[in-house]
């Protein structure tokens, strides 16, 4: 483990019961995720890529091994100390973006700050920084309804580094976007983590995503294949 | 259906329940409040000193319960009692026999509502040489009887002694009290006392409110003979009960209504966390502890019951307020039920009752926002993401 790593996974599986037997969704994953890193976990449907995700953002534990994230081992959190990782340490960008419809914009960026319980002015000033670094400030009284999906992911990418979280965990962000939207989402994204030095951690099979990250890890069958810088 | 028009008619049917309630329960205590009033005005009074073997509820007890008590002149005196003597009698109204309980009072008595001047109405020239008689509605109507009717009425006099005498109905008064009227008729105690040779004795006396609460009827008794005292509490017994009885009917009624509301409420919850599935779960990714997802989800459910109370408020309040102006009238036949009951009744509504029903509403909404909720705590945050929790 290096000095500045802040995710850590050490012979780490993930078994799912299927049937009479078991399914094996990741099998011994080590791998090391340094402080200001751009990876991304590559792999096809089913390699394994957002359980290790879900793992790694402490909505899910592993079955053997241990995973360290930010200092905590996951294994071992309460339902209530993996909350409060969530809440002070980690972002989540979603796929289908997940933004609350009846919020508006900034409701819905200003919410992850609600539950930090900060003070208005300051949430006010981070949210409107965070809307600003995604080029949504003039946005933040319309409805998700009312935005493009490029826009909702924009959404989205605020709400999680308004918070200013040390991880920011990236399921698919691209999938549902144009490529012009996948381009200017990902490169928001890169600007955030060289501005910001947060580590950005994807999963994606999308090769547009693929040529803006610093490493990739492929996996295949829920196993490590390769690991490369890029 | 939509959200809104959901909420809309869980809150229209919760605010029919809350208002229902009050109505109810303002109706009863308005009847048990204007029973208790008029039965101290014309009957109880509020208190009676009694002799030790008077009952109430067994005729045969009367022909031995007379006596003199012993209470002190200024007692007697002082406007603060009747003294009513009791005996029974039969009664021939137009050639039937009736069995009649004949009651002595006081003409000049102002205690009690029961229209005793009337007996000192007859005219002239009958005076003397008939009985005056005051009877209520529901005794006139049993007898056929009409102001100025005879009958001739035959009763045993205190040493077992058949006598009888001609009667004149001096009035009809009519009341809601039925124990002071259906088969009773009202005579001049002195009148009565010298018919049956009971010379100065009572039954029973009833107690204005200044001697109620004298300190006569506490402690040693002996002085009067062992006659009893019944305070107004115990008098007011039965109504109580019956009150209470009527209550729990009406509770019944009021907790299926409720039930209804509040299975709408279930219902709803149920469907929002099955549609907000997604959304509990990136409230979870977003840091939010599931006993505070649990708490929202309930909090949610609850906003029913506290827009019900404003819709039921904003509605509610003109139409229990005008019929608390109009009163309730009832059916003819409420005049027999055995408990006091006017031709209207006025709903009473009191703030601990509006309170409580507050309180009923709000707290069984949390309970049947709070089941459904309480699912969430029990998913994987994962699954809830992908909308598979259900």
């Amino acid at each position: 483990m290096t000095d500045n790593a802040i995710v850590t996974l050490r012979e780490l599986y993930k078994r799912f019961p299927a049937g009479k037997g078991t399914f094996t969704a990741l099998k011994d994953i080590n791998l090391t995720f340094g402080k200001g890193e751009f990876s991304g976990i590559v792999g096809p449907s089913g390699s394994g890529k957002t359980t290790l995700l879900n793992i790694i953002g402490s909505l899910d534990t592993p079955t053997e091994g241990t995973a360290t994230v930010l200092g905590k081992k996951i294994n071992v959190l309460s339902q209530k100390e993996a909350a409060a990782l969530r809440n002070n340490g980690i972002g989540f960008i979603f796929q289908t973006y997940n933004l609350l419809p009846v919020y508006t914009v900034y409701e819905n960026v200003e919410f992850a700050l609600l539950l930090q319980k900060i003070s208005a002015p300051e949430r006010k000033k981070r949210v409107m920084e965070s809307l600003q670094w995604v080029g949504l400030a003039d946005r933040a009284a319309s409805r998700p309804a009312s935005l493009s999906g490029g826009e909702c992911q924009r959404v989205a990418i605020a709400r999680a580094i308004v918070k200013r979280p040390a991880l920011v965990l990236a399921d698919e962000p691209s999938a549902n976007l144009d490529s012009a939207n996948s381009h200017h989402i990902v490169r928001t994204m890169k600007e955030l983590n060289r501005e910001l030095g947060t580590t950005f951690l994807f999963s994606t099979h999308d090769e547009k995503v693929m040529q803006y990250l610093d490493r990739i890890i492929y996996l295949k069958d829920g196993a490590v294949e390769k690991d490369e810088l890029c | 259906m939509g959200n809104g028009r959901r909420t809309w008619l869980n809150v229209s049917v919760l605010s029919l329940a809350f208002v229902v309630i009050i109505f109810f329960n303002g109706l009863l205590d308005g009847w048990n409040k204007q029973a208790k009033t008029d039965t101290i005005a014309w009957e109880t009074g509020y208190g009676r000193l009694s002799h030790p073997l008077y009952d109430p509820y067994d005729p045969y007890s009367f022909s031995g319960a007379h006596g003199i008590p012993g209470l002190p002149e200024e007692v007697l005196t002082g406007g603060q009692t009747v003294s009513v003597l009791v005996t029974q009698a039969s009664a021939y109204p137009n050639g039937r026999q009736v069995n009649v309980l004949l009651k002595g009072i006081d003409p000049a008595q102002s205690l009690l509502e029961l229209p005793s001047r009337w007996l000192d109405s007859l005219p002239e020239g009958i005076r003397g040489t008939t009985i005056p008689a005051v009877i209520g509605q529901r005794m006139a109507r049993s007898a056929g009887l009409k102001t100025g009717d005879r009958m001739v009425i035959r009763w045993r006099d205190v040493n077992g002694t058949f006598d009888a005498r001609e009667v004149t109905v001096a009035g009809i008064f009519k009341t809601n009290v039925p124990t002071v009227d259906a088969g009773q008729l009202w005579i001049p105690l002195e009148m009565l006392r010298l018919i049956t040779g009971m010379y100065g004795e009572t039954t029973y006396f009833v107690i204005g409110e200044e001697l109620a609460g004298s300190s006569l009827w506490t402690g040693d008794r002996t002085g009067y003979g062992g006659w009893r005292y019944t305070p107004l509490d115990t008098l007011m017994q039965d109504i109580e009960t019956v009150v209470e009885a009527k209550q729990g009917g009406m509770m019944v009624i009021s907790f299926l209504l409720l039930c209804i509301a509040l299975l709408a409420i279930f219902d709803t919850q149920v469907l929002s966390i099955f549609r907000r599935q997604k959304e509990i779960g990136t409230y979870i990714a977003l840091g939010m502890t599931r006993l505070k997802v649990i708490m929202l989800f309930t909090v949610e459910g609850t906003i029913h019951a506290l827009l019900a109370i404003l819709l039921g408020t904003l509605w509610g309040i003109p139409l229990l307020s005008w019929l608390h102006r109009t009163g309730i009238p009832m059916p003819d036949m409420s005049d027999q039920a055995g408990l006091a009951i006017g031709e209207k009744i006025i709903p009473a509504y009191s703030m601990a009752m509006i309170l409580s029903t507050v309180l009923l509403v709000v707290i069984t909404s949390l309970i049947v926002s709070y089941i459904p909720a309480r699912k969430i705590a029990g998913m994987e945050p994962t699954r809830a993401l992908k909308g598979k929790l259900l």
